[in-house]
């Protein structure tokens, strides 16, 4: 779909800040309780109500920027954006708007080997919204139920330049985007909870064009693969449209999961307003250099750090290393298994193969999944000393992920150990050889595949158990003595 | 500073307020003669004067990470019109 024209993306991510309170208030922000049991007057929007700001959210907002190598405000508030909707009970929501907490950072992705730095225009916080969830049938009902547990609870809005150019490179951000507030340890970034949300902004251009296209915002983007259809989905219309000769209208647009299509929200032609003013009730905040140096030393590992130690460490590949740190549990899971398992390159190839498969195919994460690393060192072992071949090793890894059992324990249940003892192979081969004089004479007159066929037979005989190494040696040396 | 009949209708529908045309025409007079008076500010040389974001001068007030128990949901939808399974049930939002 490249056509004439030049895609153009920017992404507007809320990422939920891992807190015990919310924002403004001493309510629990936990996931899924009884609707309406974590809300107070505060979150409520009481009249007469004040708001006060929690430390641990700042901290956060402060750790997340420096993660994202933008700059920290010296000084920021706190505005309210005012809009009614039943979801938001004061009719206004507290934001952030010309002094955001964070501005001017990037992360850097990396796609089939080429990388590309996206720009962050800015970070800013602000107060989650409630919940509305639509009663029955959403075509007939005339009711909308409002459940405010979500009200309060802290976001930091993540802003990127219009630095995409594809939707694979939009996915890319967002995956490295997810990985980077996960080793900062900020946000549990959970897209099916809606702890990380995603809006994208999507233009089209023609090629050379300096100015942008009008853009469209797309909303309702509840997983890496909507966020990557909707955005082709959305530039194939747009390119559609102008070849039509129709204008693009600037609008927010919701994306259809089960029909595969963005569909216009245009209710009114009422344009936004929403009339930010400072909220008085709040007071400003002054960020020390000393506060900023404070929490930039508690910065952990993040996932390019962690990447370039895999590199330098083990020498593995640059995409095997990105891989692995897609999320601390991913690299936590490798760093475990290579203290048990000194072969860093096995335990990528294991990972990168077929567990990767697997977790795929159960759509889990890794911390989910039954194998731990020390059953993965385990059967690595058992391959490495010749017990199993590595063909069985995967019926055997297959097993441990559907079931979590121990790889010894499936091996000798189902009678997979390999045969490797040489008293019990060498007669096989004796007798197979001896059967089959013609096979012989081919393979002194050099015809290797003649060798082959020796090697299936007695694998044959074996049902696949005999150590693959030894029978080729062991053969080697019968053949060489006829 | 006059007010056109247009923006207070535009700022009506903002504030979700009905007005009828006399109310339109009244309002547009005395927000107007609002607008007027505040228009003095304008005349004040404010450059290199730094917008006031607090009519206070305090800094960083702030609450502890700490969860304290939460309002009964009784209490907190006690006000609402309409309830239905614990929830406030409002006309349906598209």
């Amino acid at each position: 779909m490249s056509r004439d024209y030049e895609i153009v993306v920017g992404l507007e991510v809320h990422a939920e800040l891992k807190t015990a309170s919310k924002i403004f208030c001493a309510c629990s922000t936990a996931f899924g309780a009884e609707p309406n049991t974590q809300v107070c007057p505060v979150c409520s929007g009481f009249p007469g109500t004040l708001p006060v700001l929690n430390e641990k959210v700042v901290d956060l907002a402060i750790k997340t920027g420096l993660a994202l190598n933008c700059e920290i405000a010296q000084f920021c508030k706190f505005d309210r954006k005012n809009y009614f909707y039943p979801d938001l009970p004061k009719a206004y929501q507290i934001s952030q708007y010309d002094l955001p907490i964070c501005k001017g950072g990037y992360l850097e992705i990396d796609l089939d080997g080429e990388k590309t730095r996206i720009g962050i225009t800015r970070a800013h916080l602000e107060e989650d919204a409630g919940k509305l969830v639509h009663q029955g049938d959403i075509t007939t009902t005339p009711f909308s139920l409002v459940d405010l547990n979500r009200s309060g609870v802290p976001l930091l809005e993540i802003v990127s330049e219009p630095d995409m150019r594809n939707a694979q490179q939009a996915r890319a951000y967002m995956e490295k985007l997810r990985s980077i507030l996960l080793f900062a340890g900020v946000s549990d970034c959970k897209m099916q909870e809606g702890s990380l949300r995603c809006d994208a902004n999507v233009s089209v251009r023609p090629w050379g064009q300096k100015e942008l296209g009008t853009r469209t915002e797309i909303k309702n983007l509840n997983s890496f693969r909507a966020l990557e259809r909707a955005i082709e989905y959305e530039a194939k219309r747009q390119m559609d449209a102008l070849e039509d000769g129709e204008t693009i209208i600037q609008e927010t647009r919701t994306w259809d999961e089960e029909k595969g299509v963005t569909r216009s929200m245009r209710s009114k032609e009422e344009a936004h307003d929403y009339r930010y003013f400072p909220d008085p009730d709040l007071t400003p905040l002054r960020i020390s250099k000393e506060w900023i140096e404070q929490i930039k030393a508690s910065l952990p590992e993040l996932p390019d750090q962690a990447g370039q130690r895999l590199i330098e460490e083990y020498g593995l590949s640059e995409y095997d290393a990105a891989q692995i740190t897609i999320s601390p549990q991913s690299l936590d899971f490798f760093d475990q298994s290579v203290a048990l398992f000194p072969d860093a390159k096995t335990v990528s190839n294991w990972m990168m193969g077929d567990l990767n498969r697997l977790l795929k195919q159960q759509n889990i994460e890794i911390e989910e999944c039954l194998v731990r690393p020390a059953a993965l060192a385990e059967m690595l072992k058992l391959v490495k000393n010749g017990t199993i071949s590595g063909k069985m090793a995967k019926t055997v890894f297959e097993e441990m992920f559907l079931t979590g059992r121990d790889p010894a324990e499936i091996v000798k249940e189902k009678g997979m150990a390999q045969i490797s003892d040489i008293d019990s192979l060498a007669p096989l081969i004796d007798e197979i050889v001896e059967k089959n004089p013609k096979v012989v004479q081919d393979f002194k007159n050099g015809k290797e595949k003649a060798f082959g066929f020796f090697i299936g037979q007695i694998m044959k005989a074996t049902r696949g158990q005999a150590n693959p190494e030894l029978v080729n040696q062991l053969l080697r040396k019968r053949l060489n003595k006829e | 500073m006059a007010l056109t009949i247009k923006e207070v209708e535009h700022v009506a529908l903002l504030a979700r307020l009905e007005l009828d045309d006399f109310e339109k025409e009244l309002f547009a007079q005395q927000l107007s003669s609002i607008l007027e008076y505040v228009d003095k500010l304008n005349e004040l040389d404010t450059d290199g004067v730094e917008p006031l974001a607090h009519i206070l001068p305090i800094y960083n007030i702030f609450r502890k990470d700490e969860v304290k128990p939460s309002s009964s949901r009784e209490e907190i939808l006690a006000n609402a019109p309409l309830v239905e399974i614990g929830q406030y049930k409002v006309p349906k939002i598209m």
